[in-house]
């Protein structure tokens, strides 16, 4: 993966396939250049068991074959940087997912377009879950949210519309510039 | 957010196009783009963005564009099926958003699969 908006949009389809109904992104920038990336989902969570085992390469859900990079891929970037991922989880409640970035290492992945990320997975699951995407840093903070779009599209015009689709990056990509615009390329 | 009055011209936009539509699935063609970790490392994620602009400025009504998971060909992502009613399924591989323009015009509007583009011809 070159960019950790690339790594969102891989993991977030776990809480898509996990059934959520809600799924809450966030990324915090502090001033010292620590990036935090969350990913809360009300899904069908995991056991302790396959919580413990969920970080090897060799632990999937899919069926096709016996591999999964996800999680393994994000940690080794994560970990790369100097930072690291954290799981939370707890079966029929949920899991959490927090990923931190050290964005001042030359090792670090760039952030990426991370307003792509969003239409695409929007795109992906239009009826379910509901996402909503926090980005806070010292320069500002801005809330975005598809209960709000859905709100105004009422039941007849789907998120996944291309003019809709394309409203929603184009509104993301204005409001994410300016408060975390330094470590997206 | 941004203005949302403009969200709403939108809406007004769409449902009256929305009414012109034939939600007869038997004609709809179906793009199915490759989304797992493979798909999504390779490059999926513009060329998913690419087949919806495509299809929306030709105004395709009866084309949908859908994702899925990991078929087990993670060394040919991004991959991309083409699925038209009555005819077989196309499977592109190594797709880059640079290709889809060609797909959609040559193969979905005038039915003459892109072989060169194919898993056929990668193999």
């Amino acid at each position: 993966m070159r960019e950790i908006a690339l790594h969102l949009l891989d993991i977030v389809q776990n809480s898509v396939t996990a059934g959520a109904a809600h799924v809450e992104i966030g990324f915090a920038l502090a001033a010292d250049g620590m990036l935090t990336m969350t990913v809360k989902d009300d899904g069908k969570g995991m056991s302790p068991e396959l919580l413990e085992r969920v970080r090897s390469p060799f632990v999937t859900t899919r069926t096709t074959r016996k591999v999964g990079l996800g999680i393994p891929l994000l940690m080794q970037n994560a970990m790369a940087s100097g930072g690291g991922v954290a799981l939370e989880s707890q079966l029929g409640v949920g899991t959490t997912l927090t990923a931190t970035f050290n964005t001042a290492s030359i090792d670090c992945l760039p952030l990426g377009d991370l307003a792509q990320t969003m239409a695409t997975l929007i795109m992906g699951s239009p009826d379910r879950p509901d996402f909503t995407l926090t980005c806070a840093s010292p320069a500002g903070k801005m809330d975005f949210s598809t209960a709000q779009v859905r709100a105004v599209l009422g039941p007849e015009v789907s998120l996944a519309e291309p003019d809709v689709v394309r409203w929603m990056q184009q509104s993301l990509t204005e409001e994410i510039e300016p408060i975390l615009g330094g470590i997206m390329r | 957010m941004k203005s949302l009055a403009e969200l709403e011209a939108i809406r007004k936009a769409t449902l009256s196009r929305i009414n012109l539509r034939t939600e007869d699935d038997s004609s709809t063609t179906r793009v199915v783009v490759g989304m797992a970790t493979c798909g999504i490392a390779a490059g999926a994620r513009p060329v998913m963005l690419a087949f919806m602009d495509e299809i929306a400025k030709r105004q395709l009504n009866n084309v949908t564009v859908s994702q899925t998971g990991c078929i087990g060909m993670c060394r040919l992502e991004p991959m991309v099926d083409v699925i038209v009613p009555g005819q077989e399924k196309v499977t592109y591989v190594h797709v880059k958003p640079e290709m889809v323009e060609r797909i959609v015009d040559d193969h979905i509007i005038h039915g003459r699969p892109v072989h060169e583009y194919t898993i056929g011809a990668a193999e």
